[in-house]
């Protein structure tokens, strides 16, 4: 019965041999127990995406570049079929690149468009590898997810028409290290296995994995592989009570364990199956923990009220699971998941913490972007001088009409001289220069008092002006982080983002009331801008505060000390030289705040006088629009 | 290749379904946007519906797929024979006119704008120095949707593009040397997840309708759809032939409306009622009130009602108007609840 609860130990069953490989799995015994089954279930995984790399999706492997990985990747590599592609795509590739586009060497030597295929083309049937995953773009992520939503690409390109078939599988090398630094929440929400080796010093070896040709044999048997009714929905009943809101999670279980099974040689999935699913897939993205079942409940008791589902279902109603005894498969998944989340995950849940929002999936919306590059906005003429860049589809295109017209002049020019028909020729008139949405960004930093002071006075207004200033960031195509303070706790609310509606949303539950710790708050200021300088962007601090200081920076309540530390972080970070906006919340006008802004080199305006506009004016005059 | 996963097997979802449909039905009513959480079937919706679009009659040979019963002189018929991209041409060469599918278009992130707009066509040019245009997605989409998944992160320059192609119904080329002007109307679609980042202002006015979407929270619910979802993916044409009456269904209803719509009356009080509302939630210019009244008499034809009425109104209201709201810094509340609140002080509770 108590085996029955414990989740299959990965290496054990395929492809028939006695159960080997790390350790079973006995209570949480250490840190090496767990990071071993880690490791181990790290390598099954690679097995299960060998198998059916489209229909996982892929595989999060968060960890930085070192033995564990090399090994990882190898076993991956080693594992796919021959044929099967296994191509890597560097960070901030190119559409050309990722897509497709015109072979422009190819093109100018045979007089005609030539396309050249992008990555996920080439990496069809088999597996795409993309490094430094925690920095991709937004809108790289967007491209990928979309290949693997429709399994085919029709890119629109220049040069490029065709439709091409992009069944593949991702992996994702995740170096982050800060929570906030992850792969993108798009492709999170597309990829099975998201795997955290971070942390692990183990040894590599393990026996009794699956090899190639259990990985082959596996693929034929897939597309013939049954998963019972009641261990499917069980898996969705897990995926709902652990909180994971997506419900491409629990697709991406029931195919996990189909090649789960398919491995192991069997036409039928097991509960086995799933419960190593729901440890694989659901585990990394539970967000919640059941509440405790009692021992031989009826198991209604789980479910949410079932209220209004049943007018759109013209099919049969799904009954609840049938056990009346045992633990229902929702249990025993559940309990499948649970076993493999790290102790502190699963304090932090049992507590009610959700680790992150659930409607992120666990992950932050945007990664960080490329900046480096800028976006193409388009061409114009004119010669590329130094820095610029040519765009030569765009400078091609302006030669080709061209073409007979010059071919006729030359040869008439130089009759008997030598010369290559074919060749494109291309003048000085015709070169295009790619333009680029200007390639640093701004990141307006949000610093937003939200002590007792404050709260009593206008919070409620410097939300709307913080507000305000949203809309307008969002318009510039800006990006704004938020930093709130109050009580003895700087957060850091929102790192930098795009998204209005996550900015709104966390003002929106922006509790008031506390002590006013000011000196640590224009630290924090400060190193959020500082950070956002490595990494090219502008930072632009906006402070809302009414500049009365009342927590020290080591915690304490000490309103003079507190003052006094303000003023010096004020003058630490008027030497960093950030552009900075002091906005005065106190319902009148007051010295402190005043002086403040002057020892911070800060713009200083009282909000009684700041209303959007001059708000606005404000901030674009301090980030230079 | 089978075709998508059907519309009608979709779980739930009934406001975007239902926005989708009122879409088909009248294309005025001017696109749909789709907004919501990660898995929800967004882009599986409006993919689906094609499946569902009452075909049109073509010219044949128009690379703009002009309408015979009104050639309104917009398409410069071309007279260079179209490129096989269009599935309408590779079939049959019968007289002057033909019945296509309507087009649904997609336009993915990383087209570029000579793919989108039309350009020169580059292999004629460069093999045999010829100017000839090359007609783009814009006019693919023509009389019917163009699609954009994840329209938040599309270029700037390509929402440039489209907010003039869409205001105008038409698109003016002016490059290397061509200058070519052809019809482009189409209905826009769009989907995206807000966490990536807002629309802007401009692009979200320009659709029509809006929608919000949520993952599911009930458990049945979550279970028919992964259910439905897994026996689509192990075998798409038995799953195909078991919605097929479902399917068929939906068409009809969808024809149906399309003839009906014209003869739905909407009386002065309607036209009062829409003002009204929309005068009580502050909406900008006087779109929303005729998006309204559109949508409203979508939604009866596809209901089989004669007339417009308040009802119907309050029906389409909240997908109607609640992109077109004013951003209120200070209200709190989504604007789904702000149109709700409208619609209680305008109709009662």
């Amino acid at each position: 019965m108590m085996d029955g609860l414990r989740p299959p130990e990965p290496p054990s069953g395929p492809p028939s041999g006695p159960p080997s490989g790390p350790p079973p799995q006995e209570e949480p015994a250490g840190p090496d127990e767990a990071a071993l089954q880690r490791w181990a279930d790290a390598n099954f995984a690679a097995c299960l995406l060998a198998v059916d790399p489209a229909g996982c999706g892929g595989v999060i492997l968060r960890a930085g570049p070192g033995p564990a990985r090399d090994v990882w990747m190898r076993r991956l590599a080693a594992l796919l079929p021959a044929d099967a592609p296994l191509r890597r795509m560097p960070l901030g590739i190119g559409d050309d690149r990722l897509l497709g586009g015109l072979d422009l060497a190819a093109t100018l030597k045979a007089g005609r468009p030539i396309a050249l295929r992008g990555v996920l083309a080439e990496a069809h049937g088999g597996v795409l590898v993309a490094a430094m995953a925690e920095r991709m773009s937004g809108e790289t992520a967007a491209r990928l997810a979309g290949a693997l939503d429709r399994g085919h690409i029709r890119p629109e390109r220049t040069g490029v028409a065709e439709t091409a078939p992009t069944r593949l599988g991702l992996v994702l090398l995740d170096e982050g290290i800060e929570a906030e630094e992850a792969a993108p929440a798009a492709l999170f929400d597309r990829l099975a296995f998201p795997i955290e080796l971070a942390s692990f010093r183990g040894p590599l070896a393990l026996d009794g994995l699956p090899d190639a040709e259990d990985v082959a044999d596996a693929r034929a048997l897939l597309p013939r592989v049954e998963i019972p009714e009641e261990a499917a929905d069980g898996l969705v009943r897990a995926a709902l009570a652990l909180g994971v809101a997506s419900l491409r999670a629990p697709i991406l279980a029931l195919r996990a364990a189909r090649a789960a099974a398919a491995l192991d040689g069997r036409e039928a999935a097991t509960m086995e199956d799933c419960a190593l699913a729901a440890r694989l897939v659901l585990a990394p993205r539970a967000t919640q923990l059941p509440a405790e079942p009692e021992p031989n409940e009826p198991d209604d008791e789980q479910e949410p009220p079932e209220d209004q589902q049943d007018e759109q279902e013209p099919d049969e109603q799904p009954e609840p699971p049938p056990d009346p005894d045992g633990p229902t498969p929702e249990e025993i998944l559940v309990e499948a998941a649970k076993a493999a989340l790290p102790r502190d995950l699963l304090e932090r849940l049992k507590a009610g913490v959700a680790p992150r929002g659930p409607s992120t999936a666990g992950r932050k919306g945007e990664g960080q972007r490329s900046l480096t590059r800028g976006r193409p906005i388009g061409a114009r003429p004119g010669a590329p001088r130094p820095g610029q860049r040519l765009d030569v589809v765009d400078t091609l295109r302006a030669a080709a009409p061209w073409q007979p017209l010059r071919r006729r002049e030359r040869s008439e020019a130089a009759a008997g001289a030598e010369s290559a028909p074919t060749r494109v020729e291309v003048r000085r008139d015709d070169f295009r220069i790619k333009r680029f949405k200007r390639a640093r960004e701004t990141c307006t930093v949000f610093v937003v008092d939200a002590s007792g002071s404050s709260a009593f006075n206008r919070l409620a207004e410097a939300k709307g002006a913080v507000e305000l200033l949203l809309a307008e960031c969002y318009s510039r195509r800006d990006q704004v982080a938020l930093i709130t303070f109050a009580g003895r706790t700087v957060d850091l609310a929102l790192p930098p983002t795009r998204s209005l509606a996550r900015a709104k949303k966390l003002l929106a539950g922006l509790p008031g009331g506390g002590g006013t710790p000011l000196a640590s708050a224009i630290d924090a200021a400060a190193e959020a801008a500082d950070g956002l300088a490595r990494r090219g962007r502008t930072p632009a601090v906006v402070l809302m505060t009414d500049g009365r200081a009342n927590i020290a920076r080591d915690g304490e309540a000490a309103p003079p000390r507190a003052m006094e530390e303000a003023a010096e972080a004020a003058r630490q970070f008027a030497a960093r030289g950030h552009a900075a906006i002091l906005v005065d919340i106190s319902p009148r006008a007051r010295e402190t705040a005043a002086e403040l802004a002057q020892a911070m080199r800060a713009h200083y305006l009282p909000l009684p006088r700041a209303d959007a506009r001059t708000l606005t004016t404000a901030v674009r005059g301090v980030t230079g629009r | 290749m089978t075709g998508p996963f059907p519309f009608s097997a979709i779980v739930g979802q009934d406001e975007m379904k239902r926005a989708l449909m009122i879409a088909a039905v009248d294309p005025h009513v001017g696109g749909v946007l789709v907004f919501g959480d990660r898995g929800t079937g967004k882009s599986t919706t409006v993919r689906a519906l094609a499946a569902l679009l009452p075909k049109i009659r073509v010219v044949e040979g128009c690379p703009y797929g002009c309408d015979p019963a009104r050639l309104a002189g917009l398409c410069p018929r071309c007279e260079t024979p179209a490129k096989p991209a269009k599935k309408a041409e590779a079939a049959s060469a019968k007289p002057k006119s033909r019945l296509v599918p309507a087009p649904v278009i997609d336009l993915p992130l990383g087209a570029t704008e000579d793919r989108v707009v039309g350009a020169l066509d580059l292999e004629r040019a460069l093999t045999r120095g010829e100017k000839a245009f090359e007609p783009g997605l814009l006019a693919r989409a023509n009389r019917g949707f163009l699609y954009i998944d994840e329209v938040n992160l599309l270029e700037d320059h390509l929402v440039d593009l489209l907010l003039d192609v869409a205001a105008s119904g038409e698109n003016l080329v002016e490059r290397e040397g061509l200058s070519i002007r052809h019809p482009a109307r189409f209905v826009l679609i769009g989907s995206g997840n807000p966490e990536e980042g807002e629309l802007r202002p401009q692009l979200l006015d320009r659709f029509g309708l809006s929608v919000e979407v949520t993952t599911p929270r009930d458990l049945e619910t979550r279970v028919e759809v992964v259910r439905r979802r897994d026996r689509f993916e192990r075998d798409p044409a038995a799953f195909h032939e078991g919605w097929d009456k479902e399917e068929a269904k939906i068409r009809r209803r969808i024809e149906r409306a399309r003839k009906a719509l014209e003869a739905v009356e909407v009386p002065e009080a309607a036209y009062a009622r829409a003002s009204e509302l929309c005068m009580a939630l502050n909406t900008d210019g006087l779109r929303g009130e005729l998006t309204l009244i559109r949508a409203a008499r979508a939604a009866a034809a596809l209901d089989g009602r004669k007339q417009v009425d308040d009802a119907g109104l309050r029906g389409v209201a909240p997908m109607a108007l609640r992109h077109r709201l004013r951003r209120d810094p200070l209200d709190e509340s989504g604007s789904g609840v702000r149109v709700e609140r409208g619609l209680e002080e305008v109709f009662g509770a």
